[in-house]
């Protein structure tokens, strides 16, 4: 009863607070589609000059989605690169062949380089055997998602996660901390409230925000950003409400450590950026033993492997129980430390 | 008579700081006293450990028989912070009907005392505003009427009357004492106007932690040959500060 009273009073709040709102619902829609867009644009194909490369070599190149540009007498590799808005040089003298890159940007340069190798010991294949007849017709087969996976894919499951944690760890923890600071909470102590039932009250109330943020961004994700969905919409809704019960019980419990909405800003570089690195965004295979035992203290980290494993993996809740298990053990403790802290208001 | 709140050699200390030194006082049925004494002699602290809220290191507090804190007792006890504790983003109804749902009242009870309290405070025609455009004064009659609203049978108000403008306050003061005549209501006053004590049936004066003085307006102007309590206070004061300095 009286916890239905506080629920109705902090949606009834959310409701008036207009900008909250739009935080909560529109923000991560327009965050989602910028990154879609940002991620899945064209790869621009890289231009190479060459000096001294047979037509067969230029062809080749055009084969691997290269432009190659034909120069005459460039004594100045780095000029001419500057000059021609090129992204590597191929010189080629005799035996000796140089290629100079612009290693402007990592990614380019590699996989520029790795094709230019690809090409010339072809070549010399070539020219050994006098065949063409490579073997590179090699069948590909894909366990998760197809040739057409964009990056955007694999990473978007773990970003439906990570607003649902960020924006209900931000907007509780504030609401609390707006109970602490205007005085109501401890107003809320002098009357026969159990402090069980204001943490019950917190849950629930911001709980159905987050259930409803998560079917939007979920519906808009799959609908509108075609990412891929495998497995079962309601898991991915189950994961994320519970994900959203960790971020609240963590929001509140962080509220009572901040003295001001800005303390409570504070805290985002300390919890909720880490928990980015491990989230999966980032190989954690590659990581150092002990940062993937910091890790595994993450709750976005389970959480992203649970979402991708049904979003991108088709998993099934029994495959997925074991992430979902652990994040509830954090919920609870998160939780009975939150009981403990309102002690400070009211000893019993 | 019977006696409502019996505090029994109650210290608090904050850290090093002592906030209260051992209080001894009992206080009666239907009767309103007054706790008077400048910021940060204490007064807070011990509305606080009635209320509950907080936890005298030493003694005990007992309310109507019962030794605090106890939940079951916060029905009966209206109180009233020193800062406005409102939801600035509701209307001043929602307020009052979100306080009442915290209490055990029925439907029917809930809407008649919401309709009392916010007439008695003069708000009835602003309830459907919000807080946050409510003056200061308003905020305060609000808070005051949620303090209110369960019909508790003891009132503890903290400073009650700050910022509201003199023809209120002595409405404000009339209800109180009508309250403790017709209903038989305890009523403890926090303030720091001399005036208003003067309408307390009994007073005590704090500093430093201590109830320097305690009596009727009239039994202290008497002992201390003052004419109004400001005297009474001022010679209180110098009387503890003597004893202190002949040490």
């Amino acid at each position: 009863m009286r916890t239905l009273a506080l629920i109705k009073r902090i949606l009834l709040q959310i409701v008036r607070d207009k900008r909250t709102l739009a935080l909560l619902f529109i923000a991560p829609l327009l965050i989602l589609t910028l990154m879609n867009l940002v991620f899945n644009g064209k790869t621009v194909k890289p231009i190479l000059g060459i000096e001294n490369g047979s037509q067969q070599l230029i062809e080749s190149f055009k084969e691997v989605d290269i432009v190659a540009q034909e120069y005459v007498d460039i004594s100045d590799i780095e000029h001419a690169i500057s000059k021609y808005n090129l992204d590597g040089f191929l010189q080629i003298d005799g035996t000796e062949t140089t290629l100079t890159l612009l290693n402007e940007d990592p990614t380019v340069a590699k996989s520029l380089e790795m094709k230019v190798k690809q090409v010339i010991s072809k070549e010399v294949q070539f020219k050994l055997t006098g065949t063409n007849q490579s073997n590179d017709h090699i069948q590909t087969n894909y366990i998760y998602g197809s040739s057409d996976t964009k990056i955007f894919d694999t990473f978007s499951p773990i970003l439906v996660g990570f607003f649902v944690f960020f924006f209900v760890f931000l907007i509780s923890g504030i609401g609390l901390l707006n109970e602490r600071t205007t005085g109501t909470l401890e107003r809320l102590m002098a009357t026969p409230i159990r402090r069980g039932e204001i943490v019950a009250a917190y849950l629930i109330g911001y709980g159905l925000l987050a259930f409803l943020q998560t079917v939007i961004v979920v519906l808009f994700s799959i609908n509108v950003l075609d990412i891929i969905l495998v497995g079962s919409f309601w898991n991915v809704i189950l994961i994320n409400v519970i994900v959203a019960i960790v971020a609240l019980s963590l929001g509140i419990l962080l509220s009572s450590f901040a003295s001001s909405e800005f303390q409570m800003v504070q805290f985002i570089p300390l919890v909720i950026v880490p928990q980015i690195f491990f989230s999966g965004i980032f190989s954690i295979e590659g990581m150092a033993d002990w940062l993937q035992v910091l890790a595994k203290l993450m709750p976005l980290y389970y959480a992203a492997d649970a979402l991708k494993g049904v979003m991108y993996k088709g998993a099934t809740l029994s495959e997925i129980s074991n992430d979902l298990y652990i994040l509830l053990a954090f919920a609870v403790v998160f939780i009975i430390l939150n009981l403990f802290a309102l002690k400070r208001y009211r000893k019993l | 008579m019977n006696q409502t709140i019996s505090i029994q050699n109650v210290s608090k200390s904050f850290g090093k700081k002592v906030v209260l030194k051992d209080i001894n006082f009992e206080i009666m049925e239907g009767r309103i006293y007054g706790f008077i004494g400048p910021s940060g002699a204490g007064k807070t602290t011990l509305v606080k450990m009635i209320v509950g809220m907080d936890v005298p290191d030493q003694g005990s507090i007992y309310l109507l028989g019962e030794k605090m804190p106890n939940l079951n007792m916060l029905q009966q006890i209206g109180y009233m912070a020193q800062s406005d504790a409102l939801y600035k983003e509701l209307t001043g109804k929602e307020n009052l009907m979100f306080f009442a749902s915290l209490y055990h009242l029925n439907k029917l009870e809930r809407k008649s005392r919401i309709e009392y309290a916010a007439k008695l405070v003069n708000l009835t025609a602003d309830l459907n505003k919000k807080v946050s455009a409510y003056s200061g004064g308003m905020r305060r009659r609000l808070s005051l009427a949620i303090a209110l609203i369960q019909n508790p049978k003891v009132l503890i108000l903290d400073e009650p009357t700050v910022g509201i403008d003199p023809e209120l306050r002595l409405s404000i003061w009339n209800e109180l004492l009508r309250l403790k005549n017709e209903e038989g209501k305890t009523i403890i006053v926090t303030t720091h106007v001399m005036d208003e004590a003067d309408k307390c049936d009994y007073i005590s004066m704090v500093r430093e932690g201590s109830l320097i003085a305690t009596g009727t307006p009239d039994q202290l102007k008497e002992k201390y040959k003052a004419h109004n309590l400001d005297e009474v206070f001022l010679a209180a004061g110098r009387l503890i500060n003597e004893n202190s300095s002949a040490y």
